[in-house]
């Protein structure tokens, strides 16, 4: 007797009536749990799409608010007799607007009250006027009248962030002021506009003087130097790794170590570069150069392990159909399987580069979180980065850097959104199927 | 166990007729092992010109991994070793200084499940000759990729679509792409391992015919899992079976009057 009869007689032991009423049984059951399982995985994306809503409202409302500046209308006199020809750029700017106010408001003539009535504009009027001057000299001795943008507190009571109703003592914005703030606000020489000085200029300790493009262009110039290192060194290392080393203990010991590496804490890194880049090799502190050395290390590992991984999901006979024609070990890999890889290669190393544009920790290690007005212009020039100016914003207790601090956060996520969307469009451009 | 006759060590007795005159190919005490498995055994078997011959046995016989010997495919999987001797046309193609790239031009491969490159049909052609700067210009090219699809039965049914994906193409016609492809290096000899098992019954007659025609221009070995296929396409016939080369002869006879046992068990259905 062979197998199929002992099947056969198994079968007529138990009738076949039986056995669809005891599947008919157990199949609502199992329905019921299949319902149950979809339920819990509906809910779970719920909840975490709500937590990201959360965050995103909260930061939006309170980010969004930066993007615009309370602007005040005033008619300066400018003056020849303080603004010499030959030192235009050392002028007493301050002077003619101060005076401008005084016009204005003829009856203020206490010290203290005229310093509150001076502090209402910020000192970034100062700088506009003199451009403005150095432009055009044909101005002098005429009266122009100028939006210029006002102190950081009178940005917030435009914006509705002082209330009125506390006691003066504990309110950033006098009594005095919120009246003179009045009557200019009703006579129409309050406005607010666009706040170009948030993308064009650096860090300041005037919030309304601070803009975030001195940390963005830090952060292009970190992200060049890691993706110029990291790309080509981390895909190198995965081709030759998967490709042509021979598989031996050497082989599997450094893929152990790859992987450690891409675990390690970032701020390890940071130390690293400190003591290796800096103070070993003597490359200046807070640098750009120096934060993207220390980045790459960071970012080598996941492009490396990413790669390997699109290396080895190339099927096999697409390697064995180019070396059955007689290509050799190097045609075949850069002909076929490199460019079949090319999509995952790209998705991993995107990846890394957001993570090391989100990254802070080792950047505050080699000096990168340094107060920094000016805009980098080179690789080595101080600079800091997108996440160490938040940082640093977060910690400032200035009322106004709290909606800054959040509008940075907006520009970082809008950067990151930015690259994973353009690694999506480089996946589906370099993909094919097979 | 009886002593191997060509080679005078311990091993499986080879019945039937292993060598021909004028051998492509010749192998001589072949022995394959993966790390300590020892896959094929004291194989000795000659390669005749503008043959058809095909290897059976049941799974794991060692059929597959003594064909990709005969082009050092095996090169390419560790732990790996080949040892023993075999000539393509007097060379020893394990010699230390030969090199594997003019060798696998000589010696094609097409396999079991059609892998043509995700690249035009044009591509996939053209790719050998290229590689091997074998056509000195862009119409040169061209004619090798005419000549081989149409030797391969292809032309007719693709000439109007050269540049769509080979992978485009049904089963059956992704297998004669393949074909194509490796005759256009203008191989001696063109390896086949189970070329139709992924294949329904009309590709399969059209590849056997195909088969049929190539033999006038290359020596082909083909692997095969179906008796009936080897019965027709091959004039000569090795039954693998568990790493020993059991019986080689002309596939009629082996086929109607199996001299070894193990054969007659397998072609009359009783094993495998």
């Amino acid at each position: 007797m062979n197998n199929s009869e002992y099947k056969q007689k198994a079968l007529d032991k138990s009738s076949s009536g039986r056995t669809i009423e005891m599947v008919n049984k157990s199949l609502s059951r199992r329905y019921k749990a299949e319902r149950r399982f979809r339920r819990y995985g509906q809910v779970a994306i719920i909840i975490s799409l709500g937590f990201l809503c959360l965050l995103f409202i909260s930061i939006i409302s309170k980010g969004y608010p930066a993007f615009y500046q309370t602007f005040i209308q005033i008619d300066v006199f400018l003056d020849p007799d303080v603004l010499p020809k030959d030192k235009l750029s050392t002028a007493n700017y301050p002077g003619l607007i101060k005076k401008s106010l005084s016009s204005e408001f003829p009856e203020v003539e206490l010290r203290r009250e005229k310093k509150q009535l001076y502090g209402m504009v910020s000192i970034g009027a100062y700088y506009q006027i003199r451009k403005m001057v150095m432009k055009n000299r044909d101005m002098i001795g005429t009266t122009q009248t100028v939006w210029v943008p006002v102190d950081d507190d009178i940005d917030m009571l435009a914006k509705g962030h002082i209330d009125r109703n506390t006691p003066e003592l504990e309110r950033r914005v006098k009594d005095i002021q919120l009246a003179w703030f009045d009557r200019w606000d009703k006579a129409g020489k309050i406005k607010k506009r666009f706040n170009t000085t948030f993308f064009t200029s650096g860090d300041s300790r005037e919030p309304e003087m601070s803009g975030i493009w001195g940390a963005m262009a830090g952060s292009l110039y970190v992200l060049v130097v890691t993706l110029l290192l990291s790309f080509p060194i981390g895909v190198a290392a995965a081709v030759y790794l998967e490709e042509f080393a021979s598989k031996s203990r050497w082989v599997d010991l450094i893929e152990v170590n790859i992987n450690n590496l891409a675990a390690v804490p970032s701020i390890v890194f940071g130390l690293l570069g400190l003591a290796i880049f800096i103070n070993f090799f003597g490359l200046p502190r807070s640098a750009p150069l120096v934060g993207g050395l220390v980045l790459t290390l960071m970012t080598l590992p996941i492009i490396i392990i990413a790669s390997r991984a699109a290396l080895q999901s190339v099927p096999p006979s697409i390697r064995q159909a180019a070396l059955g024609v007689g290509a050799s070990k190097m045609q075949t890999v850069f002909h076929h399987v490199f460019p079949l890889a090319l999509p995952g290669i790209l998705t991993g190393t995107i990846i890394g580069i957001s993570r090391a544009l989100g990254e802070t920790a080792p950047l505050l290690m080699i000096g990168m979180v340094a107060f920094i007005v000016d805009v980098p212009g080179s690789f080595t020039d101080p600079s800091t980065v997108l996440p160490v100016q938040i940082y640093l914003w977060a910690d400032s207790p200035e009322r106004a850097f709290v909606e800054r601090t959040s509008a940075a956060i907006l520009v970082l996520l809008a950067l990151l959104i930015a690259t994973n969307f353009l690694a999506v469009l480089l996946r589906n451009r370099f993909e094919r199927r097979w | 166990m009886e002593t191997n006759e060509s080679t005078g060590q311990k091993g499986f007795q080879t019945v039937g007729e292993t060598k021909v005159e004028n051998p492509r190919m010749t192998c001589r005490d072949v022995n394959v092992y993966y790390g300590d498995k020892h896959a094929i055994k004291h194989v000795g078997i000659d390669i005749g010109r503008n043959q058809v011959i095909a290897m059976i046995g049941p799974s794991g016989c060692g059929k597959s991994t003594f064909i990709r010997c005969l082009n050092r495919m095996n090169d390419t999987i560790p732990r790996c070793r080949v040892t023993g001797e075999i000539l393509l046309d007097d060379t020893n193609i394990y010699d230390r200084d030969i090199d594997v790239v003019p060798l696998r031009a000589q010696v094609g491969m097409v396999f079991q499940k059609p892998n043509p490159f995700p690249k035009s049909i044009y591509d996939n052609v053209a790719y050998g000759p290229r590689i091997h700067g074998l056509a000195q210009n862009k119409a040169e090219l061209d004619e090798y990729v005419e000549t081989s699809l149409k030797r391969a039965g292809l032309w007719e049914e693709v000439k109007d679509r050269l540049d769509h994906s080979g992978t485009s193409l049904s089963g059956g016609q992704q297998q004669r792409l393949c074909i194509a492809r490796t005759i256009a290096v203008s191989p001696e000899v063109i390896l086949m391992d189970e070329p139709c098992s992924a294949l329904d019954p009309i590709a399969t007659a059209k590849i056997e015919g195909l088969i049929d025609e190539l033999r006038t221009h290359y020596t082909i070995v083909i692997v095969t899992h179906s008796m009936q296929q080897a019965a027709r396409v091959s004039q000569r016939t090795a039954y693998f079976h568990m790493g020993d080369l059991v019986e080689v002869g002309i596939t009629d006879k082996v086929f109607t009057n199996p001299r070894h046992k193990l054969t007659e068990d397998y072609i009359t259905g009783r094993f495998g």
